[in-house]
């Protein structure tokens, strides 16, 4: 029994480790998540800094201390969707056929995908969280809430990587997982990764209020402009643990009706 | 019996175009027979649009803020980054091309280089008022103010410039690396160019370090130009004519980057 898990451990080890190298090496899957969001970072902050001075903002030491959280969490969705799509490459390739022949636990599969993206989500709050240092971000809750961002953009990875693992199995094409990036997008703009809730035009305002990924960014965000606050952190851990088991359930049934189906 | 050599006949004036015009075609078929292929072209800048004009569209109530309203101030740089995506979409597209061995089809028939160049750009900036006339609809329906007739034409030729940038930018990098995943390359570019201006705010409102950037980025101007319409409501010379002078220099400079990756090229 306890054989069989440290084989299974090995196994997701393995497949996470080559999950971050495969994206890593290739730009298309690299860009997404560490060029884009950087990019967008640099260009909202410097073009929208005066918002801070808006009625309503919250009070923070510069616009780079509120966009941050919407940066990492950016990253992360692009992650779990470029996961998504080396998966579904894995799948049109024959690589995936490989190893569901192979005597190792189905799921350990998915899990394999899913640790390389949390690897990578964990990267890309190091990176950001190390970009916003270097350019005067002051987190008020210093380095306790610096951990616990590292840690909420982690799981977060996981969560947004099960989505795209889920549909990678589901359809087995790149094709279509790379179709949803710019839904990506509009869950971001419908959230408040980027502004303020109150200071948002309608409907998109309304909208961004009941989404769960504003309940994520406020979470990573509070540490920075704020000292925690427990409704803030208990949100956040509410909505990962949501998308996190409603993505894994839609995985284990994608996964469970392409061995029965074959495709 | 006398062995006659063959010829070998340089086509004409008249064989250019019927080149050019074939590549047109070619390119016109790939958005009919393929509708799915001009969807991210489309899609990326309108999502963009009326997410940025939902998130930021408050700006419009700091001093110094010149619109009324900020999707009037966001179409221009919305219909760039179409033009943009559709411009890197033919880089991506030649290389997929070279990769599956069809452009070097093209490369041994007689026609020049400059030629089959002409109607891979001419497609390109064709192909950027797809992704304009969506923009367009959404944004009117969405409250962006009437520029005038003149603003409308102004800003789809200025469109198509930027599309002509863009392909030839595209058109480059795709005979440099000659693979598909150059594409992020290609889109990461036009991204830069096209958002490292007064975009989001006007030029006094941005942090210096951008505004520094903004000055020096010829496309500046281009969205200057195109904005004035929207903004102001009528065109000037004074505020079209740098417009059109940084877009001649980007076209200058990049079609000439691409012909000499065109005559590097061997078959």
């Amino acid at each position: 029994m306890i054989a069989r898990l440290l084989l299974n451990l090995r196994v997701v080890a393995a497949l996470g480790r080559r999950s971050v190298r495969q994206t890593f090496r290739r730009p298309q899957l690299f860009a997404p998540i560490i060029i884009f969001p950087l990019l967008l970072l640099a260009i909202q902050t410097g073009g929208a800094a005066g918002a801070v001075d808006l009625p309503g903002f919250p009070r923070v030491n510069g616009f780079l201390d509120f966009m941050l959280a919407g940066a990492m969490i950016q990253s992360t969705l692009l992650a779990g969707n470029s996961g998504g799509i080396a998966l579904a490459v894995d799948i049109e390739m024959g690589f995936t056929d490989r190893l569901l022949a192979a005597p190792i636990s189905r799921f350990a599969i998915v899990l394999g995908r899913l640790a390389g993206t949390a690897a990578l989500g964990a990267f890309s709050a190091l990176f950001f969280l190390a970009v916003g240092l270097v350019f005067g971000v002051q987190i008020e809750e210093g380095v306790l809430g610096a951990a616990l961002m590292v840690a909420f953009v982690t799981l977060s990875a996981i969560a947004f990587g099960g989505l795209g693992a889920a549909i990678a199995l589901r359809t087995g094409r790149a094709s279509v997982v790379q179709g949803l990036f710019p839904l990506v997008f509009v869950i971001l703009f419908l959230s408040s990764a980027f502004f303020p809730v109150g200071l948002m035009l309608e409907p998109a305002a309304t909208v961004a209020e009941y989404n769960p990924l504003s309940f994520i960014v406020e979470g990573i965000r509070d540490p920075v402009i704020s000292t925690l606050s427990g409704e803030a952190f208990w949100k956040a851990l509410a909505a990962i643990t949501a998308i996190a088991g409603l993505s894994l359930g839609l995985s284990g049934l994608a996964l469970r009706r392409r061995l029965r189906t074959g495709g | 019996m006398e062995a006659t050599s063959p010829t070998l006949r340089t086509p004409g004036f008249a064989g250019y175009v019927a080149t050019v015009r074939a590549l047109v075609r070619r390119s016109r078929n790939e958005i009919l027979r393929v509708p799915g292929a001009a969807i991210p072209g489309v899609l990326a800048p309108t999502i963009f649009f009326i997410g940025l004009t939902s998130v930021f569209g408050s700006l419009t109530l700091l001093p110094g803020f010149d619109a009324d309203r900020y999707q009037s101030f966001l179409i221009p740089v919305s219909l760039m980054q179409g033009a943009g995506f559709t411009g890197a979409a033919t880089g991506v597209n030649l290389a997929r091309d070279i990769e599956q061995g069809w452009f070097d089809r093209l490369l041994v028939s007689p026609a020049p280089r400059p030629v089959l160049l002409a109607g891979l750009v001419l497609s390109a900036s064709l192909r950027a008022l797809v992704p304009a006339v969506v923009l367009l609809v959404v944004g009117f329906s969405l409250g962006v103010s009437w520029p005038g007739l003149g603003g409308l034409l102004l800003a789809v030729a200025l469109t198509m410039g930027t599309g002509t940038v863009a392909a030839l930018y595209g058109v480059t990098l795709a005979l440099r690396f000659k693979s598909q995943a150059a594409a992020p390359l290609m889109q990461a570019g036009m991204f830069i160019l096209v958002l490292f201006t007064t975009a989001y705010a006007p030029m006094e409102l941005l942090q210096d370090w951008l505004a520094d950037i903004a000055r020096i980025n010829p496309m500046t101007d281009v969205v200057e130009a195109a904005r004035q319409g929207f903004v102001g409501g009528s065109v000037s010379w004074g505020e079209t004519w740098p417009a059109l002078i940084a877009l001649a220099a980007m076209i200058a400079v990049m079609a000439s980057l691409a012909l000499r990756g065109m005559r590097r090229t061997s078959y």
